[in-house]
């Protein structure tokens, strides 16, 4: 029974619950046993029962698990850090207000990135999340916790943030669907920043009509987040079923190098497919985008590094005991946060201080706006770019843990829109090695309902099926599977 | 490229404490990501506008008009250390 | 031997005022006094996780009013920064405020020249307590309350145009009452609701570099910041004339003792690593927003203190009195519009007179006098239908009662004696009740003539001239 109802689109169980077919209680609990027999180490915290009372709306009762970054009133929202620990905050974000009052139900906060800085999940101060495709490898960060428990099937949906593919990758890595959407579109108020420009919260779903659902419920100008603009229209539910006069563009500068074979064949096959739709390909010049890491990696740190000056030790989280304010301020930074943010509040802090500025931030404020005007030129052209969503498949625990830059390659096709502010939906369009492939599409602002629209077309196309590790696929039994269950990938 | 003395200085600034074994990986490993970071110099930048802000938004501001505050319970509650309704903190001066 | 070398002293002054919204800067907790330590919180002003700025859109409304009376640009787009520092009162680890784009920037007031004007958030109250209680026994601590914290401030910076105390003084003086003028603070610096720094240093006469500067740290009153730029002029002159330098540092001007000390010697040189906050966009200024501050300019103290000298004639420092003082400026406009009174004597009988008997600080609009009584008695007194100090009893019984002049004068039989006919006899009384008096007068020492002046007045409760007195007395003992 339950394995049945898991693989129930969000979309269809909750318009059975609206109909009266299924009924709520149940489908609350399949998921919350689900949840908290997590093996992957998704959830940080995991729902006791459906918190008050049920609320009619187009997401009626569909559970919905949450990056720990969230705010959510009296729960833990620990956001992946020491520094944070048992942390439940007197008011809940916007987003998960707003999904809240579409009648979404919290089944619990997702496992990520200390302050969503990684691309693997191993930053995370509660342990890493494992990828159900392969407990021996990541599931992506910063969202891994979120990407891992909608692939496993141990959360219909979910939240996540993406600051430079935190969404797109661990989306790609664990073969579900994720949009980054234009930065502005939803509310950042009560998501606990990373990078102030360029953290934007998106939607995880198995389907691009369950993440279009999730959207059109998060989208919003929120009067509590003056960068926030909301989207000028109604986010509507994909319906294409072909590609025909849709332009698609392939950055000149992807020449395969850096780019796992398995990947590229993939992607290709994807091009095809697209191609077969009746979608033209065309090389397009984005001369700017190999700066973009570059830039990325001054401006997210520079943020960081002041976002994460409120972590003092005076009115919540932690705190060193010392006998100074000096002392009680550094011990307790020492030992509240992880090393990779260590250093990137270093990094910031570096290109932030005096005689720096110019060097870096400034520089990396103008090649911003160069990668941005690139992305401009190339939208004349074509109405979307189209490369995988990451170089590699999921790589092993603990592979890349001792070369930061190495790690940080791993947002190489991801961060030029982050620069950009610009949307981007990562699907899975085939396997490597046993693993997911996420293909990247990204479109000008705003341009998020044809997004959708053209995902939606490729999906059917792409056929790809993640029932393997949903844990409703019979040969795999009802729980989340491994490597060492039987009929699956290792 | 980065020097222990700039890494400790870069960490008094930003209020962390680094064990000497931290000073020495951070100097590492800032010195290769700020390598990387050089590429930003092979541009010439000069007649290149900033980008602060991604998204054109109209100046957002609020009405004065005064909300519920927060009890002062509810302030303190998650605070590691209270006295007299305050946050208490260790003097600068010990 | 070579002369003393002269100095002088070069002054450029901080202030911050703290405007009086309702709300604060960047959140909508109310601005709290005197409250219980963190009632007026929230998750923005407590800098929670997540939590993010929003501007008062009435903080720029009185930033732009304070520009139009700086006589600053206001810029069209202005960009709030972050400066970051860490201290308890500052919950984010930097404080929003306007670094190189500010709201306001140039302008001149009093002759002194305005650098900038910007908007930014106040601090929040860190009160130091001894040891005991709490977790960390027996060490030192302090106790932070935010309610305070995220109080809009705008910060006006001066160019270092000012040359003595005396001129700092009288210049934070001006800008108070036009802040006070424009309604957009109460400017109270025992409140702190004006707090004033000085960046004071000297350089002998004729130099034109600056020298080393100090600065002279958050001094709560008119009196201590004349005492204290004067304290720190000398002790940098005496430096200066021993042959030792001037250190840059920020010190602190202790009133009691006079005694100046270095406030930051241990600290670091700031690296504040300003940025654009990334939370907020800029601010751009509408046409609108432009048109409803100008609508909203009453009529500045410095313009209404040249007008009531020029237009009506007031010596200056009438003039500067009525126009500082906004309320008694008012009360005597009303009385110079509802009445026949010549501007300089009611002006005179304001500032003297009724401030006299009201007290300094009270606004007379709520006495009992009304504007119109006031003008009507200076009528009176201008023709001479009553003395001057028939005038001051007048004015005892509209501070006591109210009423009407022209009653009072009737009932209590005020008005001035007629002439020689009515007085005669009066004087005659008097210089027979003090022969000895009359004899040394008639014998050319006019010096007593005051005991008979003051039995006439005593006689006709002041009604009577002075100088017609003194007239028919020495008609009367044939002088
Ligand atoms: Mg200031
Ligand atoms: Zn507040």
């Amino acid at each position: 029974m339950s394995a049945e109802l898991i693989a129930l689109s969000a979309k269809a169980a909750a318009d059975a619950m609206a109909s009266g077919d299924l009924d709520r209680t149940e489908y609350f609990e399949a998921y919350r046993a689900r949840a908290a027999a997590d093996e992957l180490n998704a959830f940080t915290w995991v729902a006791e029962e459906a918190a008050g009372e049920p609320v009619d709306g187009e997401l009626g009762g569909v559970p919905l698990a949450v990056k720990d970054l969230f705010c959510t009133e009296g729960v833990p929202s620990q956001a992946g850090s020491r520094i944070l620990e048992d942390y439940r905050p007197p008011y809940t974000a916007t987003v998960v207000e707003k999904l809240a009052a579409a009648g979404t139900v919290l089944l619990g906060k997702t496992n990520q990135d200390e302050f969503a800085m990684g691309s693997s999940n191993e930053n995370s101060a509660y342990g890493p999340v494992l990828n159900p495709w392969d407990r021996t490898r990541v599931p992506g960060g910063s969202s891994g916790g979120s990407a891992a428990a909608v692939a496993a099937g141990l959360a219909p949906w979910a939240l996540g943030t993406d600051t430079g593919g935190s969404i797109r990758q661990p989306a790609a890595l664990c073969g579900i669907t994720g949009l980054k959407p234009t930065y502005g579109t939803c509310s950042r108020y009560g998501m606990i920043a990373f990078a102030s420009s360029l953290d934007q919260a998106g939607p995880f779903a198995r389907d691009v009509t369950d993440t279009a659902l999730l959207y059109r419920h998060m989208a919003g100008k929120d009067p509590r987040d003056a960068t926030s603009v909301g989207h000028p229209d109604e986010i509507v539910l994909p319906t294409a079923q072909d590609l025909r006069g849709v332009r698609l563009g392939v950055p000149e500068n992807l020449t395969g190098e850096g780019v796992e074979p398995g990947v590229l064949a993939a992607f290709e096959a994807a091009l095809e497919q697209a191609k077969a739709l009746g979608a033209t390909v065309e090389r397009v010049p984005l001369p700017h985008a190999d700066f973009g890491l570059s830039a990325y990696y001054v401006l997210a740190p520079a943020e960081c590094s002041s976002n994460l000056a409120r972590f003092d030790g005076v009115r919540y989280g932690m705190r060193a005991e010392a006998a100074d304010l000096t002392s009680m301020y550094t011990r307790t930074r020492h030992d509240g946060f992880g090393p990779e943010v260590k250093r990137r509040i270093m990094l910031g802090t570096y290109a932030l201080s005096s005689g720096f500025y110019d060097a870096y931030y400034a520089s990396a404020q103008k090649v911003r706006t160069l990668i941005a005007d690139d992305f401009a030129k190339a939208f004349d052209r074509i109405d979307f770019l189209v490369t995988p969503t990451s170089p590699g498949v999921a790589f092993g625990l603990g592979a890349l843990t001792d070369d930061p830059l190495a790690m940080y390659l791993n947002d190489y096709f991801t961060v030029p829109m982050s620069l950009a502010g610009i949307p981007a939906i990562s699907l899975p369009c085939g396997l490597s090695e046993g693993l997911p492939v996420g293909l990247q599409l990204a479109g000008p602002a705003f341009s998020e309902n044809r997004l959708l629209d053209a995902a939606h077309a490729l999906e059917g196309a792409l056929g790809f099926d993640g029932s393997a590790v949903l844990g409703t696929n019979p040969r795999g039994g009802d729980g989340p599977v491994g490597p060492n269950d039987g009929g699956l990938v290792g | 490229m980065i020097s222990r003395d700039q890494v400790l200085h870069v960490a008094r600034l930003a209020r962390l404490e680094l064990t000497d074994e931290e000073t020495v990986t951070m100097s590492e490993e800032l010195s290769k990501v700020l390598g990387h970071i050089e590429k930003l110099s092979e541009l010439d930048l000069t007649a290149v506008a900033p980008t602060s802000h991604v998204v054109a938004v109209d100046v957002a501001l609020r009405a004065d008009e005064p909300h519920v505050s927060l009890s002062q319970e509810v302030a303190l509650a998650a605070a590691p250390d209270v006295a007299d309704g305050g946050f208490r903190v260790p003097s600068p001066q010990a | 031997m070579t002369p003393a070398v002269e100095y002088e002293t070069v002054i450029g002054l901080e202030i911050h005022v703290q405007l009086a919204t309702r709300t604060k800067m960047f959140c909508s907790c109310g601005l709290g006094f005197g409250e219980e330590p963190n009632t007026r919180t929230c998750p923005v002003c407590l800098a929670l996780p997540g939590a993010l700025p929003v501007i008062n859109a009435e903080a720029i409304h009185f930033g732009l009013m304070i520009g139009l009376a700086l006589g600053c640009k206001l810029n069209d787009r202005s960009i709030f920064d972050r400066k970051q520092y860490f201290y308890p009162d500052s919950p984010k680890g930097y404080q929003i405020s306007q670094n190189e784009d500010p709201l306001c920037s140039g302008g001149e007031l009093g002759g002194v020249r305005i650098h900038r004007a910007h908007l930014e958030e106040d601090a929040a109250k860190t009160i130091h307590s001894g040891g005991g209680g709490g977790r960390i026994q027996g060490s030192a601590a302090s106790v932070v309350d935010f309610n305070r914290g995220g109080t809009p401030l705008c910060e006006i910076v001066t160019e270092p145009d000012i040359t003595s105390a005396e001129q700092a003084g009288e210049f934070l003086r001006l800008l108070r009452t036009t802040m006070r003028r424009i309604g957009v603070s109460d400017v109270n610096m025992e409140e702190g609701s004006l707090r004033c720094d000085a960046n004071i240093s000297i350089r002998p006469v004729g130099q034109q570099e600056l020298g080393v500067k100090t600065e002279l740290k958050n001094m709560n009153s008119f009196r201590f910041i004349e005492r204290g730029i004067r304290a720190e002029v000398a002790r940098q002159e005496g430096l200066l004339r021993a042959g030792e330098p001037v250190v840059q540092e920020t010190l602190h001007f202790d009133p009691r003792t006079e005694r100046l000390t270095s406030m930051r010697s241990k600290e670091e040189a700031h690296d504040y690593r300003y940025f654009p906050e990334p939370d907020l966009t800029p601010v751009t200024i509408t046409p609108e927003m432009l048109e409803r501050a100008r609508a909203a300019m009453p009529e500045l103290p410095a313009a209404r203190q040249a007008r009531f000298a020029d237009e009506l004639g007031l010596n200056p420092d009438t003039a500067k009195l009525l126009a500082w003082r906004t309320e008694l400026g008012d009360y005597f406009e009303a009385a110079l519009a509802e009445g026949d009174a010549d501007a300089v004597p009611l002006a005179n009988w304001t500032t003297n007179e009724l401030v006299q008997r009201l007290g300094a600080d009270v606004d007379p609009a709520g006495s009992n006098v009304r504007p119109a009584a006031l003008a009507g008695l200076v009528t009176l007194v201008t023709e001479k239908k009553i003395t001057a100090g028939a005038g001051k009893t007048v004015l005892d019984k509209l501070v006591a009662e109210g009423g009407d002049p022209t009653a009072i004068v009737e009932t209590e039989n005020l008005a001035a004696m007629g002439g020689a006919e009515e007085l005669a006899p009066v004087v005659a009384a008097a210089l027979e009740a003090q022969p000895d008096v009359a004899a040394r007068i008639r014998g050319g020492d006019m010096k007593p003539i005051g005991a008979i002046i003051g039995a006439v007045m005593k006689e006709t409760k002041g009604r009577a001239d002075g100088k017609e007195v003194t007239r028919l007395v020495r008609e009367q003992l044939g002088l």
